[in-house]
């Protein structure tokens, strides 16, 4: 089962590659990891999707709090925060291909950032699934370039780092 | 006052009560061992390998309760620290590393004896530190101190860059520390712990199952009180052994894959286990699916990341396995009134474990005519002091003195549990002498692990750590031909260690004395005269070449299906 995972860490020297080796030695999945400094000076937010049951998850939640740089671990799987992810796509767009990008960026509520006679780079974001959506909707028309950010996540209402 | 880095770091290990450190010097610590030269407060003794010197701080560490501390120079110094750390990391063993490193400006640019130490040796420290300003030095060691010795204990490693070491800098030690990320949960929750007591006056068939958590947490007395008040059966890991007096009757002794029949039988046929400071190692549990089938499970433990781990666990109570075994007397202690009807009902259980101690006890065939390896560790234990110390190697010798020593004491044996390193044992009696020099130190190794580390020898004789070397020799790699004998169809490969040594001669060599017994007339009267000696002593004893440890239960096996003749 998949799960996203808010890491709070102390933006110390080696901190990613601590977590990096923990997942990577204990044999856990990650899917898509992504980490910025947070609003709170020397403080960093890691949002980490990762897959197992739930007794493997549970050993991620504790493994994670037992690192000396772990603040806080907050385990976001029953539809209680909202994720986001941003994709850059670069799309082969040219005679009657222009127009069905055009119709594609705006249902998805996408922009482009760029244009050439050959292509277009659109910008987008949602949710995960939603970015596969586009994805799917723009291969037959030849997906030249993907970069996703992998996705960040906040909780609802009161549910976060420090309530 | 102004100081240097290198003497700012030496006034922080006096801070922390630290009396003897195992170090060896090189080009990144040279400032280091320039700041020790007059420092007089600190014993130093120079080791002739590092990683040998880390086992020492290890042997120490674990004789006293205290932190060790061991230091290496970069590159090369630092990396052949890495198999004691990981030791020390798989058995929890509080323990600094200090090791040199390149100037700060030359990190990254692949300089002479660079190596990344904290990134190889990431996975096996429970924290590191790269020291990058002289500033940094003070706070860095304090919380290294209690990162090391507090909640589950581990090694901690501070990389310390030799243009730190020469930055002056005024030193000020830390009173106290707070570290946001790292809050260990000592106190065990009233409420868990009523529960757990409510469940096992409530099991028939109780067994606790004690592991080295307890040896960490100095809590042998409480457990001990606990399983006397409740007249539970204890058995205990290889790293719990010392913890609960074997020379008690509720004592089972312990229990795995090379455990006692009765600790086994005792563990597959319970309703109840009290985990104790223990993680359900693959040793102890045999095959997972069958582990104990019957049973509830208690499990204590302050690191929670070991609690359900490998098995699922009925009530978990997160803490310092002292706290929690204090507060269990005293909630025993208010359900009085059960007690008498408890203790009664446990009758039958009893009975069958006192059957189990008699249909398969530990024992050997004895011989009169080739030395029988258990005979010697039991003469062992018939010869030496009451408080005497073991060290041991890994392999054949090390499970026999696990059966046969019988350990009354906590801190009494020094053993590599959880890695299983060869060349453990000698370095790390060296590092328990250097800690009691009047208490007698034995180590007990094998002739494959003695020669891993045998250039210790130099070590003791220059330092006067008068420990007394036991070789087991038989000549072979013997858990690994054993293994081979039963599952490998007897073909040793690479196990027959086919050159014989001379150990009386190599004793002489480095200034010791060395004794050679080849005959069971020959075992009494060759402990005493080691003993005797005031230095380092080897006695070798040339004993049967194919004897096996038994009972052992076969890798993926269930514990109950223990090969008892083979």
């Amino acid at each position: 089962m998949k799960h996203t995972i808010s890491v709070i860490v102390e933006n110390d020297f080696g901190v990613l590659s601590r977590v990096a080796t923990l997942f990577s030695g204990r044999g856990f999945n990650i899917d898509s990891l992504s980490v910025a400094p947070t609003n709170e000076e020397g403080l960093s937010r890691m949002t980490i999707v990762t897959r197992g049951d739930d007794q493997i998850l549970e050993q991620i939640n504790k493994q994670l709090n037992k690192l000396i740089d772990v603040l806080k671990v907050l385990d976001f799987t029953d539809g209680s925060a909202i994720e986001r992810e941003l994709a850059l796509i670069k799309v082969a767009a040219e005679d009657d291909a222009r127009a069905e990008v055009l119709r594609v960026v705006d249902i998805f509520r996408a922009k482009i950032i760029d244009v050439t006679p050959k292509s277009y780079t659109l910008e987008v974001t949602g949710n995960p699934q939603k970015i596969d959506g586009i994805l799917e909707l723009l291969r037959p028309l030849g997906l030249k370039e993907v970069v996703r950010t992998g996705a960040v996540a906040i909780g609802r209402g009161a549910k976060g780092w420090n309530g | 006052m102004k100081m240097n880095g290198a003497r700012i770091m030496l006034e922080c290990l006096k801070k922390e009560g630290v009396d003897t450190i195992f170090g060896y010097p090189g080009g990144t610590v040279i400032n280091l061992y320039d700041a020790l030269f007059d420092f007089k407060e600190i014993h130093h003794i120079l080791p002739r390998h590092e990683q040998a010197g880390t086992h020492a701080a290890d042997g120490y560490a674990r004789a006293t309760g205290r932190v060790g501390v061991v230091i290496a120079t970069s590159g090369p110094g630092a990396t052949n620290t890495v198999t004691g750390i990981a030791t020390a990391y798989m058995d929890s063993i509080p323990m600094v590393i200090i090791t040199g490193q390149v100037p700060t400006a030359l990190i990254g640019n692949d300089a002479f004896q660079e190596v990344d130490i904290i990134g190889i040796t990431r996975p096996c420290t429970k924290h590191s530190f790269l020291i990058r300003d002289v500033k940094d030095i003070a706070l860095t060691m304090k919380k290294a101190f209690y990162i090391a010795r507090s909640g589950r204990p581990g090694p901690v490693l501070v990389d310390f860059p030799k243009d730190i070491q020469i930055a002056q800098g005024e030193f000020h030690y830390p009173e106290t520390v707070e570290i946001r990320g790292y809050k260990p949960t000592l106190s065990g929750h009233p409420r868990q712990v009523e529960k757990a007591v409510a469940m096992i006056l409530d099991a028939r068939r109780p067994v606790m199952y004690v592991g080295g958590g307890t040896v960490l947490s100095d809590a042998a007395e409480p457990l001990t009180a606990l399983a006397r008040k409740l007249l539970l059966p204890v058995t205990t890991t290889l790293m719990g052994l010392g913890s609960f007096p074997e020379s008690d009757e509720l004592s089972l002794g312990m229990l795995g894959m090379h455990g006692a029949y009765c600790a086994n039988m005792a563990m597959s046929n319970s309703d109840l286990i009290i985990a104790v400071g223990a993680r359900f190692d693959d040793r102890v549990t045999g095959k997972l699916s069958t582990f104990a089938p019957h049973a509830k499970i208690i499990h204590i433990d302050v690191d929670p990341t070991s609690i359900k781990k490998n098995v699922p666990v009925d009530l978990p109570i997160v803490g310092d396995v002292k706290d929690v075994l204090l507060k269990m007397i005293k909630q025993a202690e208010k359900s009085a009134e059960k007690l008498s009807g408890f203790v009664a009902a446990l009758a039958p259980w009893h009975t069958d474990i006192t059957a189990w101690k008699e249909k398969h006890p530990l024992g050997y065939k004895q011989s009169s005519t080739v030395i029988k390896p258990q005979f010697v560790i039991q003469k062992l234990r018939e010869l030496s002091d009451d408080d005497a110390i073991i060290s041991t190697d890994v392999g054949q010798h090390q499970m026999w003195t696990a059966q046969f020593f019988k350990f009354n004491k906590p801190r009494t044996l020094l053993t590599s549990g959880g890695l299983g390193t060869m060349g453990y044992g000698l370095p790390a009696a060296m590092g328990a002498q250097a800690a009691f020099p009047q208490r007698q130190i034995i180590t007990i190794c094998g002739d494959g692990g003695i020669q891993m580390n045998i250039q210790e020898m130099a070590t003791l004789v220059q330092n006067r750590l008068p420990v007394k070397i036991v070789i087991l020799n038989n000549n072979f790699l013997g858990m690994v031909r054993q293994w081979q004998e039963l599952f490998f169809d007897k073909r040793y490969s690479s196990t027959c260690m086919e050159l014989p040594i001379d150990y009386v001669k190599l004793a002489d060599a480095y200034g010791a004395k060395g004794f050679l017994a080849t005959k069971p007339g020959d075992v009494e009267s060759v402990i005493k005269q080691g003993f005797e000696e005031k230095g380092p002593v080897i006695m070798e004893f040339m004993v049967a070449r194919e004897e096996k440890v038994l009972p052992m239960v076969p890798a993926g096996a269930s514990l109950n299906e223990m090969v008892l003749n083979a």
